[in-house]
């Protein structure tokens, strides 16, 4: 009897994630629910500003030393540092994929843009069918997103490295946070970039529910509540320690 | 009525296309929209002109063959199939823009008539079940619970029209797949191919070069017979299950 020759090769499960575009809107949604969860801890670590500089550069110190003495100093930091990195690449790598193949899939737009719907049947019910256009977060994603890529290179060389920060001095977060938002370039690139992250985050979170199957005709509006809610909280938490320093509550 | 249309017109795949002006008089509000055109087209076969070529078949709304974009809207501007759209939704003097379903997947063939042979090979690579059927089984052998039903129904309405696709600005097949997808994976006679239908079915899609999802609602809120959005998310549900098993 001749032996059955075929080798039964299974994609693996990453393979089949990463080589379709359902399993890449998976990963994407994924990589940026890390990213969410780290902006919640780092909002709420911000606000330790309001307490005073002591109490700022303490937390600052204690953020080096989480971990200790399992982990040496530093090095939960650095961990996160790589994961975060990891995610932003896995989600920047899928989105500008997909993107592509997004675009080459509707080469023509159509000559006259849609107005759209009538509600319909007119006569009864009209909110049920009234046309759900796509909504401003919807469609600044991608734009958006290449923003909040461009900020976040300019947020490390400001407050990490030190690099673009001239009156910066490396041990002293409260004062250097400081100096960044009593110039009015630093006030307008970190305004503008919080607003859009809270339009990302806002079709982003709902999105990601989305397309990790969390989606239910029930709990559609917990989940676009739950959506407004985060992009409101961070962009307003964010916001508030420029806002600040330039009235003078924080200086 | 007198109405100023502004057609595609294109000869053929390779000819490049262009938009036509027309002017149609004597239109009835009674009319459908597919009657107004064929009012046109006898028009122009007067005139020894070529008509304007569309896809059309029941007139009834259930077979899904009519596709137009009709001012930027799939199946215009009330819900539901361009053959059950009718003239009292436009007004007299009204310029009305008809185009084809725009997708790369969605090759213009002549017109306004697209090749939408796409759809047909995703159903191919599962959209399908393989016990076999023949006489109506006896309605109490398999039990399938009430909301499975409903769901199964309600996805199953899907005409396979396309619009979600010329929706979707990314020219995306997913609420088409994922009614397909819902209604066979909701139920048990659905359940041996579970799988490998979510997989191979959004391997085929993907295969034909439609885009991808980014959940702008705009595939649900065209679709004429009204295929929820939430199927593509328990689409996502099904795809992420069976690719953990593997098949």
């Amino acid at each position: 009897m001749a032996l059955d020759t075929r080798t039964d090769r299974r994609p693996s499960f990453a393979g089949l994630l990463w080589g379709s575009t359902v399993g890449k809107k998976t990963a994407m949604a994924v990589s940026g629910i890390v990213m969410l969860l780290y902006l919640v801890v780092h909002m709420l670590g911000n606000l330790k500003i309001f307490f005073g500089a002591a109490d700022f550069d303490a937390y600052a110190a204690w953020l080096r030393t989480i971990g200790e003495p399992f982990l040496h100093h530093e090095w939960f930091l650095w961990i996160a540092r790589v994961v975060l990195v990891a995610a932003v690449v896995v989600h920047a790598v899928a989105a500008y994929q997909l993107s592509r193949r997004d675009i080459a899939a509707r080469p023509t737009n159509y000559a006259h843009p849609s107005p759209g719907h009538h509600p319909w049947p007119r006569r009864f019910a009209p909110h049920l069918l009234l046309r759900r256009r796509a909504s401003y977060a919807t469609r600044t994603m991608r734009w958006g997103g290449v923003i909040l890529g461009l900020f976040i290179v300019w947020h490390i060389l400001d407050l990490t490295t030190l690099t673009v920060n001239p009156r910066a001095e490396a041990g002293h977060p409260y004062e250097n946070v400081v100096a960044t938002f009593s110039t009015w370039y630093g006030n307008t690139v970190y305004i503008v970039a919080m607003l859009a992250l809270g339009l990302h985050i806002r079709h982003g979170f709902w999105s990601a529910a989305q397309t990790l199957g969390a989606g239910r005709p029930g709990r559609d509006r917990l989940l676009r509540g739950l959506a407004n809610g985060l992009a409101a909280a961070l962009t307003l938490g964010f916001i508030a320690v420029p806002v600040s320093v330039m009235t003078g509550v924080v200086s | 009525m007198r109405l100023t249309l502004r057609v595609w017109r294109q000869k053929n795949a390779d000819a490049p296309g262009a938009m036509s002006t027309y002017e149609v008089d004597g239109i009835s509000p009674d009319m459908s929209f597919l009657e107004m055109l064929d009012t046109l087209n006898e028009e122009l076969i007067l005139g020894g002109d070529d008509p304007v070529a569309f896809d059309h078949d029941c007139r009834e709304g259930i077979c899904g063959a009519c596709s137009l974009v009709i001012n930027g809207d799939a199946h215009g501007p009330e819900r539901t199939t361009t053959c059950q759209l009718h003239m009292r939704s436009f007004s007299d003097g009204d310029t009305i823009d008809i185009e084809p379903w725009r997708a790369s997947a969605f090759p213009v063939v002549k017109d306004l008539v697209v090749d939408r042979s796409a759809f047909d090979r995703i159903i191919q690579s599962g959209g399908y079940i393989t016990a076999p059927t023949g006489a109506a089984p006896e309605a109490h052998a398999t039990a399938v619970p009430k909301p499975a039903a409903d769901t199964a129904f309600e996805h199953a309405e899907c005409i396979g029209c396309g619009a979600c696709v010329a929706a979707c600005p990314n020219g995306s097949a997913m609420l088409f797949t994922s009614a397909k997808v819902v209604h066979l994976n909701s139920l048990p006679q659905g359940a041996p191919e579970r799988a490998s239908r979510v997989l191979d079915m959004v391997g085929q899609m993907d295969a034909e070069g439609f885009g991808g999802c980014t959940n702008t609602g705009e595939c649900a809120t065209a679709c004429p017979k009204g295929i929820p959005l939430f199927s593509i998310s328990t689409m996502n549900r099904e795809f992420v299950r069976a690719a953990r098993k593997g098949r």
